[in-house]
C-alpha cells in the first residue's frame, strides 16, 4: 500500500521544527506502525538522510516508551493499544498520516518525535511507592487483601506511564497518571499508611511540574492504552481532599 | 591463566548461604556514604540492587538506556515468579524448588547458587507484597498460585499476565524513593559503552548520553552490570528493541570471563514472522498449548487455506512423536520439532517458517465460551497483532529466541573475574544451567539484586573504606574514552552501502539457522566462517547516517551490531566446544536413535568460561561441576 507521511522533524530541543512530507509506496499492510517507521528510516539511510527519531522499546504495549500523535490522536485510531500495537492495515491505501510528538508543556520535545517525560519520574519520586526497606517486609500472607481490592489495585497499577493522557488533555493534566498510582496504592493495605502524604506530595509535584488541572473531559480514558478508568481521578480527588481535611484538623 | 576462585563456601550446600552470610565482613553505615556503586541497568536486578544498596547507605549511580528506569525489559515478563512458600500445602519445599531448577537446567548450573536461589525465593514474595505488588488473591484474601511448566507443585505467584510489569513497578518505586532522598543518581538515556579496568580492577564506566552524544566518565568503588541478556543477537527475538549486549561484551573484552554463551532458550510459542519488515516477535503464553493442537500440512509446500486441509493430510507432529506429553512437550523439544517440520518443507506462511496452533477441536469439545474464558485476552492480543481471529482460523506460531542462560562468569559473590565488577540478573550465567525453568527469571533478578549483592558487595568493599573512588582523569579512563571515541569515529558517517539493521538481520539468520534450535559440528564450523566474513564486511561496508554528537539511533544500532558480530563468534565457538546435547543446547551428533538429547556427564559436566583473546583466539577454561544433593538424572517426555 501507499502512504503519505507528514512527520514532525526537529533536530534538537533548541531549534524550531516543522512537518516534513515523505511518501512510501511499498508498505505491507501486515507491518506494525513502528515497522513502517523502521522501513522509512531504512529508506532515508539509503538516501543519506537523518533517521526519524522516535521512542520505542518492547513493541508489545507494556514498557510505555513509545507514543506519538497519529492524525491528531495519541497512539492512533486503535482502542486500548499503544502506538507499537497499531498496524498499517488500520489505514486506507493512499492515506495521509500526520505524525507528531506529544504536545504538552511539561513534555518538551528533545528530537523529532521524542519528548522528555522526566516529570513523570519526579512525580513518582515524590511519593508513588510504599516506604519499605529491602528485608523489612513481613510474611506475605500476614496481611490479607480481598480479591476485589487486589483486582481493583491491579486495574489502576496497569498504567504504563506513556503520557498519552497528558498529551490528549487540553489542560495537559496528569491527573489520570497520578490518579492511577494513588488509587493502586490506596486500595491496598500495604499502601494505606502513607496515603495522605502520597496524595499531597504527588499532587504538589504534579502542579509544580506545570501539568494542568482536570476539567473532566474524559479524553484521557479514551486514549489510554491500558484503559485506565477516570474513576481513578475521582479517587485521587477523594484522597487529596481527605488528606487536606485531616491536615487542617491537626 | 587459570580460573579465579568460585568462592563457593566449603561444607554442606544446604547451609552454605546462611553460614556464609554470618561470616561476611560488614561496612559501617557511616562509611557506606563514601563508597560509590555504579549500577548499569534498571530492571528488576538493577533497580533492586540500586535501591537496596542505597537503603544501606551506599552512594549509587544508576544508568539505563530507556527514558525512564521503569521501562526496563523485566516489565514485559508475563507468566509469574516462583517461590517455595508452600501456601498450597502441596508438599513444596526449598529442596524441591532447588531440584526442579537444577533438573530444568540439565545439571549445568552451580549447585550452591541454585540452592541459594531457592532459599531466598520466600523473601522475594514478602518484599514484593510489601511494595504493593497486586498479586492474584484467593477469595479469603491470601495469595493465589498457579502451576507452571515442568513441575508438580503450584508455586508460581502472578499478577494476571503482567507479573513482570507489576514487580518492575514495585522495584521502580523503591528506586524512586532513593532518588528522592538523593542516595541514587538516576541517569536515563545513557548507554554504557565501556567498563574502565586497571590491573584487573573495575574503576568505572564510559557512558554515552543518547540525547546529546556526549561521552561521560563515571568512577566508582564497584561497577554492577545488570544489563540483561543478549537474545537480540538473533535479530528477531522476544526482547525489547533496545536490549543489547554491549556493556557485558565490553566487560568481557576488558577481562571478564564469559560463561556458556551458547546456552539460549528458544520459546516455542511466539507469533510467526510476517515478512522481512518484522522487527521483533511477540511471545504468546505457553498455556495455549493446554488446549491448542499443533500441526502442519503433511505434504510439502502445501499453501491451501488450513480450513480446507482434511484431517488425514495434517501432521499433528508433537502428538505423533511424543504420545505421552503431546502438545505439552517441553519448550526445547517443541521448538526443535517445529524447526524439523519447517526444514522438511512443511512449514506454513509466506516464508514457510511457521506451524499452526489450532483450537478447533477444543472449541468443538468445550464450546467457544469456555475457551474464551480461558484464553480470551490472549486471543484478543493475537487478533490485535495479526488481524486473524483465532476462534475461526488457527494461530500461526514459530519459536523465537527468548532468554540467555549464558552470561558473564561470576563467583558466589556475583563478582566477575574482574575485581569490583559484578553481574546480576540475566547478565550473569549462574543459576539456570543449560535451560531455565519457567518463572525463574524474575526470581533470579530479584534475588540477585535485593538479597545477594547487598551482602556480598559489602564484604568485598570493606577494604575500600576510606579510599576515594578512582580519579576519572587517570590514564585508564582516558584510554577507555579514547577507545570508545575510536569505535564511534570508525562507524559514524561511514559511507558504505548497507545499513546496520541489514547486517543485524543477516547475522541473526546465520545464528538462528546454525546456532539456534539445533546445532551440528559442520553447521557451526560454516557459521564461524560466515560470521567472521560478515564482521569484516560490516566494518568495510556499513552505512551510518547522522552525527555522533546528536540523538542518533542509527549510530546506537551500529555500535550494538558491531558487538553482536563479536559475541556471535564466541557463541558459535562455545556451541562447537560443547560436544554434547544438554538443555537448550542440542547437538545433532548427540541424540539417541529416537531423537532425544544425550548428555555427556563424563566429559562435559562443566561451565565453559571464555577469556577474550585480544587480537588472538579466545581461550576456554572449564569449571568442573559437582552435585552433592541430587545425582544428575536423564529427562524423558515420551
Amino acid at each position: 500500500m501507499r502512504v503519505r507521511l507528514k512527520i514532525w522533524r526537529q533536530a534538537s530541543a533548541d531549534v524550531p521544527g516543522s512537518l516534513e512530507t515523505y511518501d512510501l509506496d511499498d508498505v505491507d499492510p501486515q507491518m506494525s506502525f513502528l515497522e513502517m517507521l523502521d522501513h522509512l528510516n531504512e529508506t532515508l539511510a539509503e538516501r543519506g538522510e537523518r533517521a526519524v527519531v522516535f521512542d520505542h522499546d518492547c513493541r508489545e504495549g507494556i514498557c510505555g516508551q513509545c507514543g506519538v500523535f497519529i492524525n491528531g490522536r495519541p497512539h492512533g485510531p486503535g482502542r486500548g493499544v499503544a502506538t507499537c500495537q497499531l498496524h498499517m492495515r488500520s489505514f486506507e491505501d493512499g492515506s495521509t498520516i500526520v505524525i507528531e510528538p506529544w504536545r504538552a508543556g511539561p513534555f518538551p520535545v528533545l528530537c523529532d518525535l521524542v519528548t522528555d517525560r522526566g516529570a513523570f519520574d519526579r512525580i513518582v519520586a515524590s511519593g508513588g511507592f510504599v516506604s519499605v526497606h529491602t528485608g523489612a517486609a513481613p510474611e506475605a500472607n500476614a496481611v490479607l487483601v480481598s480479591k476485589r481490592d487486589a483486582e481493583e489495585a491491579f486495574d489502576a497499577a496497569a498504567c504504563i506511564g506513556c503520557g498519552a493522557c497528558v498529551a490528549v488533555c487540553k489542560n495537559a493534566s496528569a491527573m489520570l497518571f497520578v490518579g492511577a498510582k494513588v488509587s493502586h496504592l490506596a486500595t491496598l493495605p500495604q499502601g494505606r499508611t502513607e496515603r495522605s502524604a502520597r496524595a499531597l506530595n504527588m499532587v504538589e509535584t504534579m502542579e509544580a511540574e506545570g501539568f494542568g488541572g482536570c476539567t473532566q473531559t474524559g479524553a484521557c480514558e479514551v486514549v489510554c492504552p491500558k484503559e485506565i478508568s477516570v474513576r481513578t481521578i475521582a479517587r485521587l480527588n477523594f484522597e487529596y481532599l481527605r488528606a487536606r481535611l485531616l491536615r487542617s484538623l491537626r | 591463566m587459570s580460573l579465579p576462585d568460585t568462592r563457593v563456601p566449603p561444607g554442606p550446600v544446604r547451609e552454605a548461604w546462611s553460614s556464609h552470610k554470618s561470616r561476611m565482613r560488614l561496612v559501617n553505615p557511616a562509611n557506606k556514604r563514601g563508597l560509590r556503586v555504579l549500577v548499569v541497568g534498571s530492571g528488576l536486578a538493577g533497580a533492586g540492587a540500586a535501591a537496596s544498596l542505597a537503603e544501606q547507605g551506599y552512594a549509587v549511580t544508576c544508568f539505563c538506556y530507556q527514558d525512564s528506569a521503569r521501562r526496563a525489559h523485566s516489565i514485559a515478563a508475563q507468566g509469574g515468579i516462583n517461590a517455595a512458600k508452600n501456601y498450597q500445602n502441596d508438599g513444596d519445599t526449598v529442596a524441591r524448588l532447588f531440584e526442579d531448577t537444577l533438573r530444568g537446567g540439565d545439571y549445568r548450573s552451580r549447585e550452591a547458587h541454585v540452592h541459594r536461589l531457592a532459599e531466598l525465593s520466600v523473601n522475594v514474595i514478602d518484599q514484593c507484597v510489601a511494595q504493593g505488588v497486586p498479586f492474584a488473591r484467593e477469595y479469603g484474601g491470601v495469595l493465589a498460585n498457579r502451576s507452571f511448566g515442568g513441575v508438580q507443585v503450584k508455586r508460581t505467584f502472578y499478577a494476571r499476565g503482567q507479573t513482570g510489569q507489576q514487580l518492575m513497578l514495585g522495584a521502580y518505586g523503591a528506586l524512586s524513593r532513593q532518588v528522592r532522598d538523593g542516595r541514587v543518581t538516576m541517569l536515563p538515556r545513557r548507554e554504557v559503552l565501556d567498563v574502565v579496568v586497571a590491573d584487573n580492577h573495575a574503576q568505572g564506566v564510559i557512558a554515552r548520553n543518547l540525547v546529546t552524544g556526549e561521552l561521560e566518565r563515571h568512577s566508582g568503588h564497584a561497577v554492577v552490570l545488570a544489563s540483561g541478556g543478549y537474545g537480540t543477537v538473533y535479530y528477531l527475538s522476544t526482547l525489547a528493541m533496545g536490549c543489547n549486549a554491549t556493556a557485558a561484551w565490553r566487560a568481557h573484552v576488558r577481562g571478564a570471563l564469559f560463561a556458556n554463551p551458547s546456552f539460549v532458550q528458544i520459546h516455542p510459542t511466539c507469533l510467526m514472522a510476517q515478512g522481512d519488515h518484522q522487527a521483533k516477535l511477540t511471545l504468546m503464553s505457553e498455556s495455549l498449548r493446554n488446549d491448542g493442537r499443533i500441526w502442519t500440512p503433511a505434504g510439502k509446500g502445501d499453501t491451501r487455506d488450513p480450513a480446507t486441509i482434511p484431517r488425514h493430510e495434517r501432521d499433528y507432529y508433537l502428538e505423533r512423536k511424543y504420545p505421552a506429553y503431546g502438545n505439552l512437550a517441553p519448550r526445547d523439544i517443541a521448538s526443535r520439532a517445529a524447526k524439523e517440520a519447517c526444514d522438511a518443507g512443511r512449514g506454513i506462511g509466506p516464508a514457510g517458517r511457521g506451524v499452526y496452533l489450532d483450537f478447533e477441536d477444543a472449541i468443538a469439545r468445550e464450546g467457544t465460551e469456555v475457551i474464551r474464558g480461558r484464553y480470551g485476552n490472549l486471543f484478543q492480543l493475537y487478533q490485535t497483532i495479526t488481524g486473524d481471529d483465532p476462534y475461526e482460523t488457527p494461530m500461526r506460531i514459530y519459536p523465537a529466541a527468548h532468554f540467555t542462560m549464558g552470561g558473564l562468569w561470576v563467583d558466589y559473590h556475583l563478582m566477575t573475574s574482574v575485581r569490583s565488577l559484578y553481574a546480576v540478573g540475566e547478565c550473569n550465567f549462574a543459576d539456570h544451567g543449560a535451560n531455565r525453568l519457567g518463572a525463574n527469571s524474575l526470581l533470579q533478578a530479584c534475588v540477585d539484586g535485593n538479597f545477594v549483592l547487598p551482602y556480598t558487595l559489602g564484604h568485598d568493599l570493606n577494604p575500600e573504606v576510606g579510599r576515594a573512588a578512582p580519579d576519572t582523569a587517570a590514564p585508564a579512563f582516558a584510554a577507555a574514552e579514547h577507545d570508545v571515541r575510536g569505535r564511534i569515529a570508525a562507524l559514524s558517517g561511514s559511507a558504505g552501502t548497507t545499513t546496520p539493521r541489514t547486517f543485524h538481520r543477516r547475522l541473526g539468520a546465520v545464528l538462528w539457522d546454525r546456532c539456534g534450535i539445533s546445532r551440528s559440528a559442520a553447521g557451526l564450523r560454516s557459521a564461524l566462517d560466515d560470521v567472521r566474513a560478515l564482521r569484516q564486511e560490516f566494518h568495510r561496508d556499513v552505512r551510518v547516517v547522522g552525527r555522533a554528537d546528536a540523538f542518533n539511533p542509527e549510530l546506537e544500532k551500529a555500535l550494538r551490531v558491531s558487538d553482536y558480530m563479536e559475541l556471535a563468534e564466541l557463541m558459535v565457538r562455545d556451541a562447537l566446544a560443547r560436544d554434547e546435547s544438554c538443555g537448550a543446547h542440542f547437538r545433532e551428533e548427540h541424540q539417541s536413535p529416537d531423537g532425544e538429547a544425550e548428555r555427556d556427564d563424563d566429559q562435559q559436566m562443566h561451565v565453559s568460561a571464555w577469556r577474550h583473546g585480544g587480537l588472538g583466539e579466545p581461550s576456554l577454561h572449564k569449571e568442573p561441576l559437582s552435585f552433592t544433593l541430587a545425582a544428575p538424572a536423564t529427562r524423558s517426555y515420551k
